[in-house]
């Protein structure tokens, strides 16, 4: 007799998501599918729309990494127009970017991650939420974490206004330069997140690194998927979240291809399923093979672990150390365990946070050469940025006035769909074992498959209580309800 | 509630949105974790555990409050919506989205096989998988799976249900979310249908750039990216569409601060139906001709007009009703009941 397991909904999804897993007549795990049941269809309704709005536009794809889909938006703009943006403009772009980058890894960690090391995966179900981790760690910590989030909204409202649905990236700079006075406390506040970041390391070293229990779960195979890996990376092959090229490294960790933003098309293709709205991204020279990994199969993944092993290092300095410390503690390059990307999003959270102190004490950061007017004849553009949760791709054409005629958007989190697919599965499989009853133990091991992805689904969640609400309906094969497990 | 000295309950849910309205309310930092412990939050996907049958479960009208963001773009979310109807004592459209259908609403432009087609025939991205749709119910290999089913249109929260309160911004401002938890905590909820969370001015009533001293004669538009912008004058003075003449206030004008012109997340003031009407009139009464055909003229170097005069309320508007066809031919389709 088969049966099949809905878990329904999932939420910190963006939008909503459900996993349908079907057991066979022995009661094993016999296939899993991740269903997402949305589609807003941006890239039919942008047609129309004047590219330099795009910007404002896109944002409204994802309240949680609106300034992703802000800067992809104005580098596509700008690529339609064919116009070089002053220096000045392209610091600040990144130092906006360096800046949310730091609140949205740190959200993730703090508020989705962390309970499931710091409060411990088999803790009360009521404790297992970010107030479970600032009961654990402190209040003084818990308030150095709101100010962290606190300080990078506000770099990010110094240099466009706000931080959710920003407003001063377009075609050719930035709508504004930044006073001497707001370099100032961007400064204050870069230090400030820095040492925040270095804590946030050695929290995840007292807690995970040095209980065996955790680095055996991260280790583990059932946590484990040998891809391709994919990453925006600097001239030198550092990674970077704002600009450079894509490079792809295969599971033995060699570069497969690396690719300007207009050659996308010659690398990733996407594949449907009928079963869902979401679209499987994959790599084109090596084919889609299903939801399987190796190097057979053009499955890739584009998370901060991923964009770390498709890397040579960091830009800067201690990020740098901690990258090299990853990788010598978990056996060199590259990592495999998606348990892993907690650490590695650290390691990118101190970048971030270092980035910005950086780029707010370059002189030429309160220029004001911020903006310069196209003046070519728009046409066709690509526009690619590293969102937290993948490589994110939007690419335009207009008609020579600049409306659009065509989109087409590949977003962060998709590229990961088939992976994330897969990782529940295997984690599912594992669970799942011929005549054992299907309990609550199942929802958190597949929640922490799918978390490391941080699915931009998270959304609000980052920050506050709350773990993943699961529904599991247990149904027969002739569709009854058979049993229902949920959290409490 | 006032009244009583049970804490009030309260519900939170998203249907077509993008997030942002839930991290707002993150924004609100330790006052949420204040406000938390003031109320009783029974019901949010996106923070609290949940289940639907819990939902299903409660009495009818035992939420005293439910913040609902999002628009009503597929057959779940229409579902849930009537759901939490049913439990909640008081509805609060809570965004853009659920207001006035937002960015999402955009899509109100096309009808849902052109976006179906886009996405799945037509973008160059796709594999020889190509055609391939989504379908309401599939048979895999191991069984059975069920999608909801993609609307014709976008809908309002409030062409879907009845509502009793509207909170308008994409997203609304912290700063009145605060407010609004603060009134709801006080139990002094203004009179039902009322716009919360906002002002009843415009953001040109508010906005404090110069707006040139002979008034505002506008011989041509131009685009943000076109011009160099100045941080002090106002946008229509430099020849840039704004949408603060019939825009409501209440955000604190951020985007202008960023020196970029408003487009009208929080919807139309006090006294006006339709945003979009409303900004037409008021961007035409500014340009400076009387001949027609120079009329003509300065109003073509308007790109977009409708997508930028109806941003977000598109939904909520009579253009809705427009069909517009993949060959960019419209039509208007007969109302429908209910």
């Amino acid at each position: 007799m088969s049966k099949k397991i809905s878990i329904d909904p999932i939420t910190r999804l963006e939008g909503h998501g459900r996993i349908d897993l079907f057991l066979n007549g022995d009661g094993g795990l016999e296939n899993a599918y991740l269903v997402v049941p949305e589609l807003r269809g941006f890239e039919k309704f942008c047609e129309g729309r004047p590219v330099e709005e795009m910007p404002r536009i896109t944002q409204r794809i994802c309240g949680v990494c609106p300034i992703a889909h802000h800067m992809a938006a104005a580098k596509a703009g700008d690529a339609v127009y064919h116009v070089e943006i002053p220096s000045a403009a392209k610091k600040l772009r990144e130092l906006m970017y360096s800046a949310f980058f730091v609140a949205d890894h740190a959200t993730h960690f703090y508020a989705l991650g962390a309970p499931d090391f710091v409060v411990g995966p088999d803790a009360p179900k009521a404790e297992r939420n970010i107030l479970g981790v600032v009961k654990k760690v402190g209040k003084e910590i818990g308030g150095r974490v709101m100010q962290l989030l606190k300080d990078n909204h506000e770099i990010t409202a110094f240099i466009a206004g706000r931080y959710i649905h920003s407003a001063s990236c377009l075609i050719g700079g930035i709508s504004k330069p930044i006073t001497a006075e707001e370099r100032d406390q961007i400064i204050e506040r870069a230090k400030r997140s820095i040492e925040t970041a270095k804590f946030s390391l050695k929290l995840f070293d007292d807690v995970v690194l040095n209980n065996e229990a955790y680095v055996d779960m991260i280790l583990s195979d059932i946590f484990t998927h040998r891809t391709y890996y994919m990453g925006l990376v600097d001239e030198n092959n550092k990674v970077n979240f704002y600009d450079g090229k894509v490079r792809v490294v295969g599971p033995e960790g060699k570069e497969l291809v690396k690719y300007s933003p207009d050659e996308y098309l010659d690398v990733v293709a996407e594949h449907i399923e009928p079963w869902t709205y979401l679209k499987f991204p994959y790599l084109k020279a090596v084919g889609w093979k299903g939801f399987v990994d190796g190097p057979d199969s053009g499955v890739y993944r584009a998370t901060p672990l991923s964009r770390l092993n498709a890397a040579d290092g960091m830009a800067t300095p201690l990020a740098q150390a901690e990258y090299e410390r990853l990788y010598d503690t978990l056996g060199g390059k590259p990592v495999h365990q998606t348990l892993a990307t907690h650490w590695a999003r650290l390691v990118e959270l101190l970048y971030a946070a270092e980035r910005s102190l950086e780029l707010a004490q370059d002189p030429e950061i309160t220029s004001e050469d911020v903006h310069t007017i196209p003046t070519e004849t728009p046409d066709e553009g690509v526009g690619i940025v590293e969102a937290p949760r993948g490589t994110l791709t939007h690419h335009y054409v207009t008609d020579e006035h600049g409306i659009l005629t065509k989109v087409n958007l590949i977003v962060g989190t998709t590229n990961n769909y088939a992976a994330i697919d897969m990782s529940i599965k295997k984690a599912a499989e594992g669970l799942i074992q011929p005549g054992k009853p299907v309990d609550d133990g199942i929802l958190n091991t597949i929640e922490m498959a799918f978390r490391a992805y941080d699915p931009c689904l998270g959304c609000a969640t980052h920050t506050l209580p709350g773990q993943t609400p699961l529904l599991v309906k247990v149904y027969n094969h002739e569709r009854e309800l058979v049993q229902e497990i949920c959290r409490d | 509630m006032a009244g009583s000295n049970a804490k009030p309950k309260l519900a939170f849910y998203w249907a077509a949105s993008c997030g942002g309205c839930e991290i707002t309310v993150t924004e609100l930092g330790m006052r949420l974790v204040e406000a938390g412990e003031l109320v009783d939050i029974v019901f949010w996907p996106c923070l609290m555990d949940f289940k639907y049958s819990d939902v299903e479960a409660m009495d009818d009208e035992v939420i005293d409050v439910c913040f609902f963001n999002g628009a009503i773009r597929n057959s779940e979310s229409e579902h849930i919506a009537k759901l939490l109807r049913q439990k909640s004592k008081v509805m609060v459209a809570f965004g853009s989205c659920a207001h006035e259908g937002c960015i999402p609403g955009l899509a109100n432009f096309y009808d849902a096989e052109s976006i179906l087609e886009r996405v799945y025939d037509t973008v160059p991205s796709l594999d020889s998988s190509r055609g391939t749709r989504p379908i309401s119910s599939v048979q895999v290999p191991e069984g059975e799976i069920e999608l909801p089913a993609f609307y014709e249109r976008v809908k309002t929260l409030a062409q879907t249900i009845d509502v009793d309160y509207f909170m308008p911004g994409c997203p609304p401002v912290v700063d009145q979310v605060w407010n609004v938890f603060q009134t709801i905590l006080t139990g002094e909820l203004p009179e039902r249908g009322a716009i919360i969370g906002a002002d009843a001015k415009t953001n040109c009533d508010v906005c404090p750039r110069q707006k040139g001293q002979s008034g505002m004669r506008i011989k041509e538009f131009k685009r943000p990216h076109e011009v160099d912008l100045d941080p002090d004058v106002c946008f229509l003075t430099q020849g840039v569409l704004c949408c603060g003449p019939a825009t409501r206030a209440g955000c604190g004008l951020p985007c202008i601060q960023g020196n970029m012109p408003c487009r009208g997340c929080y919807g139309p003031p006090d006294g006006v139906v339709d945003q979009g009407a409303k900004l037409l009139s008021a961007i035409a009464a500014l340009i400076d001709t009387d001949n027609p055909e120079e009329l003509q003229h300065i109003m073509d170097t308007i790109v977009d007009p409708a997508g930028t005069f109806y941003r977000f309320s598109l939904a909520d508007s009579i253009l809705s009703e427009l069909k517009y066809k993949s060959d960019g031919t419209a039509s208007l389709p007969p109302r429908r009941e209910g």
